[in-house]
């Protein structure tokens, strides 16, 4: 059991995308496809043969596989419903965003691989948002990572002291920002485009088909969830198990499931809510987002919680 | 065999290298790159002994007591030494290949001998006179090797470099005349015990001058500027020598000085050099993603890896100032772990610049396009390089910047208010480093090595020869090995970690990293491991589920238009493009449009576009500095006359002057 908490996060990932996708859908007065349409979306892909671009490299066919195995990677290090297993060794937080980094550095260079104009922009606005992104996601991390003196997500999540606190709502703040910039959500990118100028994410798997589509809509889905699930860890460990009994486990799964619909919620009402950016404007929306997480930094210091 | 005698054969075999090259055989000329290759396979074994603590003692030559010349090593300088002997072994062998075509061959292969000697040198002097020495003779021959393609860009290129090292060196004089003064010792080991005794301002003002001394050297903003210029001009196996080791020499003066003999002062020293990190890592990407030039690129990169690196070294003073040694000494740690990192990686990537350069006859990424099919061996060894540098896993810079990480949230445990605040912030300014670096070698990798072939010569490349290969392929193997066993690195340096900082370091065990003050540990060797064995998962559960499926070829997406052309690609420019925007501010960007029409305004027959950068210190430092001093020589000029009688007077009143003062 302690080995396998990720894969919970592998297999469930596609359904937490069908339950955004429903749950925007109501919001928009429109029915939608079922929960599961991600799951028979994978295995139609999966079924397909693949038409793949005579320009392309190696790099473009290594990279589904990278990209996949970055997601499941950092759906292993990270706790899900216990903190108590072996995979925590294997990593921290830090290393949970750089194996996120490993994997978008292969999709920007599949997207120049094809050599299409849609490609480059994909990954060259893709870098842009990421570098914008980059500091702010890790000063959120840091001022939890420093109450809990650690960088281990385990340990993290054991720590409840600062929970609560000024600097905690600050930094979640700026964390659920960054997190709608990764997973491509609007207002920085829109999931369900493929107008060409608009595409951010879409743009550098518009030369992929078949599976290796498939692999890399799916490790988008788990890339998610880790996410979120990051974002349960980090900000709201309440109720994770400590141990491997069965009561423990139990109530964790119950509570994670809670806190993952609360998150899918909030990503939901903000993807209805919102529309998506001029892509010259993010630098204000994603730099009043790094202010934020450097006064929860600052709050920490000078409050000392 | 003794460390002692390995150092000696490995001194024979790189003097003779030199002596040899000078002889007129024009066939044989490039296999004797084999001479240091072995010659620096030896040091490297010396220097691993001297790293582990087994002192070094070289005779010396002793003149007078002035000039003496003396040598000896200890772990700081042995784990300099590994660091220059296993990138001179790469690029000696790179060499073999690369020096093939080269006009000069002769004074090249003498000049790269004699460089390699007067690092070694310097890394080891034992005195002030000693160092120098090596100091001078390293920057004359690396100006000699900046300017060996004979054209105006180069001479200008040395100047430049010249001009910044000289002022470097000035201020390194400048403090050795501060510590001879105040210690009256010319030895390192007397020295540190009787540093000490130096009054606090007189130990400040030697800090000051070894950040700029030694910062000129290492490329630290603002006395940077002489590197984009001078690493390019270099051929390609020199510039990867001077911005994988040689800039590395000012880091290893810097830390010789200001931690070792010093031993770290105050706070605020620390809390500077962490700034000084933040700014160059900073700017130096932000300059290097605007470039076009991939020589240049890299170059801007090593101001940044630079900056990296004191990140850790100031955090390691500033641990130290509060008594901290455990704390200090994973900064160290992450630090050196860095500098070897970097010497590696930057030495591969200056490699693969040089041998696209040699196939594709530019440096123009713009120029480039598709070379990985035509170069696959160079391309994965550049991508190789280029993960390394952007610190991805599982390669080597990823683990040194997860240990600065470690070290800069540490900071949290500093008692003071401002350390708190400065070291995380410190993190931020790595996270946007890496993300910017990223960005940097998407650039640099997709555009040169992936697309479509942008110029005939691009698609007229060849792959190189083996010999440039295997030195790359050493290389891109140190990468992996220092990036999945990240514990042989860290037990080995840490002799050198502890003769600093008086604690061991970062601890490993069964290849995880352990870093006991954050209860924090790091494997990526078993992480990749494990992911080898989800490879082989994935790829079961894609035929379980989806059963065997043909794979057909075809043209790229063109929107239904005829054939895409390689001009529709993104372009370098294009890229970054988006940065340049959002960034402004720090690129003061300028734009010229010239548009020639048939009938204006309607019918355009060019528009010809161009963009440029303010080179901000250059412009409004330099030549500020410059035009100040040209003023000053201009009324100097006065005193210079031309007349006889006129100096004889001068001569006249300095006797004067003297005869009254002097007695």
């Amino acid at each position: 059991m302690e080995y396998a908490q990720f894969i919970i996060i592998i297999i469930f990932s596609p359904l937490v995308n069908g339950v955004i996708k429903k749950l925007k859908a109501h919001m928009q007065g429109r029915s939608g496809p079922g929960v599961l349409q991600p799951y028979y979306d994978l295995l139609r892909l999966l079924k397909k043969d693949m038409v793949i671009s005579n320009v392309t490299t190696w790099v473009f066919r290594s990279t589904p596989y990278i990209v996949f195995l970055s997601a499941v990677a950092a759906a292993f290090i990270i706790p899900v419903i216990t903190t108590n297993y072996t995979f925590s060794m294997l990593g921290d937080v830090i290393a949970l965003i750089y194996i996120f980094g490993l994997a978008r550095f292969f999709m920007a260079l599949a997207g120049l691989d094809a050599g299409t104009a849609f490609g480059g922009e994909g990954s060259s606005r893709e870098m842009t948002i990421a570098i914008l992104v980059e500091p702010m996601i890790m000063l959120s991390i840091f001022t939890a990572a420093i109450s809990a003196g650690s960088t281990n997500i385990a340990r993290i999540a054991e720590t409840q002291g600062m929970f609560y606190s000024p600097s905690h709502v600050l930094a979640f703040a700026a964390f659920m920002v960054a997190v709608i910039a990764e997973t491509g959500r609007i207002p920085v990118d829109n999931p369900d485009t493929h107008l060409e100028l608009t595409m951010v994410h879409e743009g550098m798997l518009l030369e992929y088909s078949g599976r290796y589509l498939a692999l890399m809509e799916w490790a988008h889905y788990i890339k998610q969830m880790v996410l979120f699930t990051l974002a349960a860890d980090i900000f709201f460990p309440v109720g994770i198990a400590r141990d491997l009994s069965a009561a423990g486990l139990g109530l964790s799964a119950g509570l994670y499931m809670c806190k993952m619909l609360a998150l899918v919620f909030i990503m939901a009402l903000v993807e209805s809510t919102r529309s998506k950016m001029r892509f010259f404007q993010l630098p204000s929306l994603l730099g009043g987002a790094f202010v934020l997480s450097v006064l929860s930094l600052l709050t920490y210091i000078m409050m000392g919680r | 065999m003794e460390p002692e005698q390995y150092f000696y054969l490995g001194l024979v075999l790189v003097l003779s290298g030199a002596v040899l090259s000078l002889i007129p055989f024009r066939k044989v000329r490039p296999y004797l790159y084999i001479l240091p290759a072995l010659g620096s396979l030896s040091l490297a074994f010396a220097g691993l002994n001297v790293l582990s603590g087994h002192v070094l003692l070289i005779s010396s030559i002793q003149v007078s007591s002035f000039f003496d010349f003396s040598f000896r090593g200890d772990p700081l300088s042995g784990f300099f030494m590994v660091v220059i002997s296993a990138l001179a072994f790469a690029v000696s062998v790179y060499s073999i290949g690369y020096s093939g075509e080269m006009k000069n061959q002769g004074f090249m292969g003498f000049l790269f001998n004699v460089f390699l000697l007067s690092m070694y040198a310097v890394v080891l002097a034992d005195n002030i006179f000693t160092f120098l020495v090596s100091w001078e003779t390293m920057s004359v021959v690396s100006y000699f090797l900046v300017t060996f393609d004979r054209n105006e860009k180069s001479a200008r290129a040395g100047l430049t470099y010249a001009v910044m090292t000289h002022i470097g060196t000035a201020f390194i004089i400048a403090l050795f005349l501060v510590l001879y003064k105040q210690t009256g010792i010319m030895d390192f080991q007397g020295m540190r015990t009787a540093a000490a005794q130096i009054p606090d301002i007189l130990r400040h003002v030697v800090f000051i001058f070894s950040v700029i001394g030694f910062g000129v050297k290492a490329g630290i903003i603002p006395m940077h500027t002489w590197l984009p210029k001078a690493h390019p001009a270099a051929p390609s196996n020199i510039s990867a020598l001077m911005s994988g080791v040689m800039i590395k020499t000012g880091i290893y003066g810097f830390l010789r000085i200001s931690m070792d003999i010093m031993g770290s002062g105050p706070a605020w020293w620390g809390i500077i050099i962490i700034i000084i990190g933040a700014v160059s890592s900073i700017l130096g990407v932000l300059y290097a993603l605007m470039e076009q030039d991939l020589k240049r690129l890299l170059a801007y990169c090593s101001v940044e890896n630079i900056g990296v690196i004191f990140l850790g070294i100031g955090a390691s003073m500033m641990f130290k100032s509060h008594g901290l040694d455990a704390l200090s000494s994973i900064a160290l740690a992450a630090a050196l772990y860095h500098t070897l990192n970097h010497a590696v990686f930057k030495g591969l990537l200056f490699m693969g610049a040089g041998s696209v350069m040699h196939a594709a006859h530019t440096k123009n990424m713009e120029e480039m396009g598709g070379l990985l099919k035509l170069m696959p061996y160079t391309g994965l060894f550049f991508l190789i390089g280029s993960v390394s540098i952007c610190a991805l896993p599982p390669f080597n810079g990823f683990v040194s910047e997860w240990l600065t990480y470690q070290a800069l949230l540490l900071g949290f445990q500093s008692p003071s208010v401002i350390a708190k605040i400065i070291s995380p912030l410190g993190g931020a300014a790595l996270a946007l480093t890496g993300a910017l670096a990223a960005a940097c070698f998407v650039k640099a990798f997709g555009i040169s090595f992936l697309g479509m072939p942008r110029s005939n010569r691009a698609e007229q490349a060849k792959e190189v020869s083996f010999s440039m290969i295997s030195g790359m392929a050493v290389l891109s193997l140190l990468c992996l090995a220092f990036g999945i066993l990240p514990g042989i690195v860290t037990a080995h340096i840490s002799p050198a970690v502890h003769a600093l900082t008086g604690a061991p370091g970062v601890l490993s065990k069964n290849g995880v990293l352990f870093v006991m003050e954050t209860v924090t540990t790091l494997s990526p060797g078993l992480l990749l491991a494990l992911m080898l064995i989800m490879f082989g998962a994935t790829v079961l559960f894609i035929y379980i589920a989806g059963g065997r499926r043909k794979t057909m070829y075809g043209p790229s997406w063109d929107c239904g238009m005829p054939a895409l052309t390689s001009r529709m690609q993104y372009s370098a420019a294009a890229f970054t493009k988006p940065l340049k925007i959002i960034f402004k501010r720090i690129y003061l960007p300028r734009r010229e449009l010239k548009i020639s029409y048939i009938v204006k305004p309607l019918f355009v027959k060019s528009i010809r576009y161009s963009g440029v950068i303010t080179p901000f210190f250059e412009k409004y430092f330099y030549t500020t500095a410059g035009n100040v001093l040209y003023r000053i020589a201009g009324r100097v000029k006065l005193l210079q006359s031309g007349s006889l009688h006129l100096y004889l007077a001068y001569i006249l009143i300095t006797l004067i002057v003297l005869l009254i003062f002097g007695t």
